[in-house]
């Protein structure tokens, strides 16, 4: 069996700093992965460059994904393949009704995929499945995508845009930041309902919180651009009591930060 | 009778002997000789076949013409155009001309037209390619006639107003812009060439959308278009310019004057989707779309809404107007300007409220991208007299990178206590945030562009009559094609 994906010694600049340096992760189907670190060890720019973003640049190491090799697709062939990334702050549209923006998204990963568009009626219909869990209101789907938002509406519009778009590997930035208990659960349980045998999962998280409510397979814990420790849930409750205190300074053998 | 012999009888019968060297090579070309003098003007109307007092009214326009400058305010910027290296009469294309199949048309202009939806043989059309008679466009352009005729609706040609309906041409032509207005307007009425004549009577509810559309294959529009609508009291009309494809021209300027006149209670719903073509993205060649329009709300209760979509032309220059005479009359101006590359355009609105009540609302929203250049430009006027009157304006600007340029010049001049003037203006960039964002969710950049643009100008788009808003929608995405990545 493949692995979802399988990150290599992978070393990455942003602005000509290196972030990621030899960073290797194994995320085989169907598992949720953890990445836990203090702010600033490199969880988005990870996330970025799964993605593809402008700016991230890989200087070396290799990512396979599906057993694909993952930098010979641009950001919208990754997002086509099945790779989603939930953001750390999602970005506002003004003037793009999230109805709009989800249909043309759907139907642009529909026709990547060389499936068939959805019309306005279909689209509703997949739609309305989503919206009544998630507990979206049609006046949010009316207004411009993101724009007013409480930090709860933007969350739950990130999961229904991964429930919709069906991906493979959902990458999902803080997607706790900012969310009071009872938000913070109708996400979880948005994501625990599309948990599945063939979509993995990269939980990304500075607190362990969340992770009472999306329980992972494995736990990470990313500092100085790699992963430092891995473990079981346990690991997470463990640094939630210890803090990442012991990861503040530069691991035995690596170059001062 | 041959075209040339044509030409030549018909100017030595009317201009005598005068003409006879003048033109003799020259037509061979079915061109009137290049630049532009008293006696081209006399070739054009015997072209026309037209009464003295067109003549009369065209010689004073030029001599008019020759005293005025150039405007120099706008915030455009192009080499000094010399009016004697151009042509101001070509005739018509014939059938044989043009291109025979559309294996013949340039590839390029039939991509945009497929990126369109435009259908095939609306392709053949808006291409200019031979089209036989038995072909369905003729038909229909038949049928429409038939049923205006049947409301007491005219549409027609303005070259055959002025000879079939001199009296409600003599009456209103020039009744809105005068041959005097401006520098552009006064040389349009002095070589216009064609343009479209409408009148809507009395009580009478314009049965169907009219088009220049359906005009196209009668003929060329030249560059020098009149179009003249009259709304009798208690009529209505809704009227849409230009096609949503791209016309190719070697000629460089176009200037065109729209007269709209309202009589009580009448309304005009005139949209345009102006896309000329722009130049190549080192802003090499384009057309100078140099336009003037006025609607005059003479009748009480009357209401005119412009609605405008210009993508096109290197050069815009256009100021849809309103003159709010009538008590209550209403005047709206929806406006997107898109401009990419070098193209730049000054366009915005007048609104001159000079009855009771009247009120005027401007949407303007301007997309600069490249390296280009757009301004909204728009007056407001209360006169004494407009008692109550009201105003709301709003002017949104959005740039795409950081080469272009935004600029937004409101003149609000109010000269009466009870009138009401609101101005809002927005200036906003697509950051690389949002492209990254749709990227994520499976657009490409263009795609991602359209789509946020579009939304940007949905308050106007939504103005525009379906089919158009459609076209334009696409529009909007492919003429932002190449401004980013
Ligand atoms: N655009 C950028 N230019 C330069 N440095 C950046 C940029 N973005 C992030 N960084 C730096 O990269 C490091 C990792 O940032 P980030 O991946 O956002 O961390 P985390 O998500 O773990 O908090 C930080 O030191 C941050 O300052
Ligand atoms: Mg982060």
């Amino acid at each position: 069996m493949t692995n979802m994906l399988e990150i290599k010694d992978l070393h990455a600049e942003v602005g000509g700093t290196e972030i990621l340096k030899g960073l290797s992760l194994t995320i085989g189907e169907g598992e949720v992965h953890a990445i836990m670190g203090p702010n600033g060890a490199g969880k988005s720019t990870l996330s970025y460059v799964l993605s593809g973003r402008d700016g991230y640049e890989v200087t070396s190491g290799s990512i396979t994904y599906r057993g694909q090799d993952l930098f010979e697709l641009a950001i919208e062939e990754r997002a086509a393949a099945g790779i989603f990334l939930g953001f750390q702050y999602p970005v506002e549209l003004p003037g793009v009704s999230s109805t709009t923006f989800l249909k043309t998204a759907l139907n642009a990963v529909l026709r990547q995929r060389g499936e068939d568009e959805l019309d306005a009626v279909q689209f509703m219909k997949r739609l309305r499945v989503h919206t009544k869990s998630l507990n979206i209101s049609d006046d949010m789907l009316r207004r411009g995508v993101n724009v007013g938002f409480s930090g709860g509406e933007k969350k739950r519009n990130e999961i229904l845009q991964m429930a919709l778009l069906e991906p493979y590997l959902a990458v999902l930035d803080e997607t706790d930041s900012g969310l009071d208990i009872d938000a913070l659960k109708v996400v979880a349980d948005g994501v625990n309902a599309l948990r599945g045998p063939t979509r993995s999962m990269l939980v990304i998280t500075h607190y362990q919180r969340l992770l009472d409510y999306i329980v992972p397979d494995f736990v990470h814990v990313l500092a100085h651009g790699r992963i430092a420790r891995t473990g079981g849930k346990e690991l997470a409750l463990e640094l939630e009591e210890k803090g990442y205190g012991e990861f503040a300074d530069a691991p035995h053998g690596s170059e001062a930060a | 009778m041959s075209y040339t012999t044509e030409t030549a009888d018909q100017v030595s019968s009317i201009a005598g002997e005068k003409y006879k060297y003048g033109f003799v090579t020259d037509i061979e070309t079915e061109l009137a000789p290049m630049g532009l003098n008293e006696d081209i003007i006399r070739f054009i109307s015997a072209k026309k076949d037209e009464p003295d007092w067109m003549l009369q009214w065209r010689l004073r326009a030029y001599e008019r013409w020759l005293t005025m400058e150039e405007p120099e305010w706008a915030k455009v910027e192009y080499p000094e155009i010399d009016f004697q290296d151009a042509y101001y009469y070509a005739a018509p294309k014939s059938q044989k001309d043009g291109p025979q199949s559309l294996d013949e048309v340039d590839p390029e202009l039939l991509r945009t037209y497929e990126k369109l939806g435009i259908p095939l043989h609306e392709q053949q059309m808006l291409a200019g390619v031979a089209v036989d008679a038995v072909f369905d466009s003729v038909s229909v352009a038949t049928t429409f006639r038939k049923e205006l005729a049947k409301a007491g609706v005219i549409f027609c040609p303005i070259s055959e107003a002025v000879k079939d309906y001199p009296e409600l041409v003599q009456k209103y032509l020039g009744s809105v812009v005068p041959y005097s207005d401006n520098f552009y307007a006064t040389l349009n009425s002095a070589v216009f060439t064609d343009g479209s004549f409408v009148y809507i009577p009395k009580g009478v509810r314009c049965p169907m959308e009219l088009s220049t559309y359906f005009r196209i294959n009668q003929a060329n529009t030249g560059q020098f278009e009149r179009t003249l609508i009259i709304a009798d009291e208690g009529s209505y009309v809704s009227y849409l310019e230009g096609c949503t494809a791209p016309q190719r021209d070697e000629n460089q300027l176009h200037a065109a004057v729209v007269e709209l006149v309202l009589m009580d209670d009448a309304e005009i719903k005139y949209s345009t989707v102006q896309n000329w073509y722009p130049g190549d993205a080192d802003g090499k060649g384009g057309i100078y779309n140099f336009v003037t329009k006025r609607a005059a709300c003479r009748g009480r209760n009357s209401k005119v809404s412009w609605t405008q979509v210009e993508t096109g032309s290197a050069v815009t220059w256009k100021y849809p107007s309103c003159i709010l005479q009538g008590d209550n009359s209403v005047g709206e101006f929806y406006s997107v300007a898109i401009t990419n590359n070098l193209q730049q355009a000054d366009t915005g609105t007048k609104m001159i409220h000079i009855g009771e009540n009247t009120s005027s609302t401007i949407i303007a929203k301007g997309i600069s991208a490249g390296r280009s250049q757009s301004t909204y430009r728009g007056l407001v006027r209360m006169q004494p007299g407009a008692k109550g009157g009201r105003n709301y304006t709003q002017c949104d600007s959005l740039l795409i990178g950081d080469k272009c340029g935004a600029h937004t010049v409101p003149y609000i001049e109010n000269r009466n206590r009870t009138a009401q003037i609101e101005h809002e203006a927005t200036t906003a960039k697509i950051s690389e945030d949002q492209l990254f964002y749709c990227s994520q969710r499976g657009l490409t950049d263009e795609e991602a562009l359209s789509m946020i643009v579009n939304g940007f100008c949905k308050q106007v788009l939504q103005e525009l009559p379906m089919e158009f808003a459609v076209e334009a929608q696409k529009l909007v995405g492919i003429s932002l094609e190449g401004s980013v990545g």
